[in-house]
């Protein structure tokens, strides 16, 4: 089929504002937006600049905005975006390069969260046991591949960049919610300010966004509620 | 404009009937304090509010209102239980037919007597 690619390209320098350029490549209903990205990038027009590492929906490199939504273009069929497709950069992050957004704020967020377990004592000989039911309780905030498609789809995050945002408490709630970990204390504090958790509207933008299917707003709703009733 | 799902529909609607209400309540205040020129002024003014436009804003400001507390109800639920948020589009249907189901008999009565 043939499609007509509609993309939010930015030079990144010189003055000339962001402009919309269209490219058709013909594609298989089949194949992902990235092989149509390709297909212009390899045959068309080599100065087009996104990121892509593994293709195929795991490292959390080529989220974009879709027609209207936060996808990864790796995960999204051609035949469900239709003839024409439009891209454009993730928001609320500067641009750096057409689809290339800078994401220091987004680390910043996420390590501002202590995302790694802090055990309470000596290290074991061996593993730090829990139980299959232990486990479960934060398996599905594990999922996080951090491509920030949750948290650049939310309204409260547009408006207010100083917002915590879903990803960094996601992340914070795979560690609140562990029973080995002993930080709970001070994972809470951080996320009770104003920028915090209290930030989230249940908009629900971020769970229709993530490629992994977390619900995420549930889980900032398990961290308020902690917050709330003062245990996890 | 991002394509958000039911949730952000349900969001924005929230905020429009609020501040539409915030907007009401700053007009009453001023009124109401119209008593402090005295009767005459106060009544003069508070006529207007016959005038169909005004029914028609009444109207309005009922829809505002009921969409707002059955949307607060939702979203109440939402935080007191975090778990049925996979349910929170078939929750937004209730609170939309409950709308609906108290809306058209109130608009209804209250539109009445204009024609």
């Amino acid at each position: 089929m043939r499609v007509k690619l509609r993309i939010k390209r930015f030079d990144g320098e010189g003055d000339r504002e962001p402009y919309w350029a269209e490219y058709e490549v013909e594609a298989e209903p089949t194949d992902r937006l990235l092989d149509a990205l390709h297909a212009v990038k390899w045959y068309q027009d080599g100065t087009l600049s996104f990121r892509r590492s593994c293709a195929h929906g795991v490292c959390g490199s080529d989220a974009m905005l879709i027609n209207g939504r936060n996808r990864l273009a790796c995960k999204v069929l051609v035949k469900d975006l239709g003839e024409r497709i439009t891209v454009e950069p993730l928001r609320g992050y500067p641009v750096i390069k057409d689809l290339v957004v800078d994401q220091t704020a987004f680390f910043q967020k996420y390590e501002s969260v202590k995302p790694y377990l802090s055990p309470e004592g000596e290290p074991p000989a061996r593993e730090r046991l829990q139980t299959p039911e232990q486990r479960e309780r934060f398996d599905d905030t594990t999922k996080c591949i951090l491509c920030a498609a949750c948290t650049t789809s939310c309204p409260s995050f547009w408006s207010n960049p100083d917002y915590v945002g879903p990803a960094a408490i996601v992340n914070a709630h795979r560690f609140l919610f562990d029973s080995r970990d002993a930080a709970t204390a001070e994972r809470l504090a951080g996320l009770n300010g104003t920028d915090g958790v209290w930030r989230c509207r249940t908009v629900f933008n971020c769970v229709e966004a993530c490629p992994r299917g977390i619900d995420i707003t549930r889980a900032i709703g398990e961290v308020k509620k902690a917050l709330l009733l003062g245990r996890t | 404009m991002y394509r958000g799902g039911a949730g952000q529909w349900a969001w924005l609607l929230h905020r429009l009937s609020g501040l539409g209400v915030l907007l009401f309540l700053l007009i009453h205040i001023l009124d109401t304090g119209l008593v402090l020129f005295g009767p005459e002024v106060y009544d003069r003014v508070v006529k207007l509010y016959t005038h169909p436009v005004f029914r028609v804003g009444e109207v309005g400001l009922a829809a505002a209102v009921l969409y707002h507390a059955l949307n607060g109800i939702r979203i109440t639920l939402l935080d007191f239980y975090p778990e049925l948020s996979p349910r929170q589009r078939q929750i937004f249907y209730g609170v939309v037919s409950l709308f609906a189901l108290a809306f058209l008999p109130m608009a209804y009565l209250m539109l009445k007597p204009l024609f």
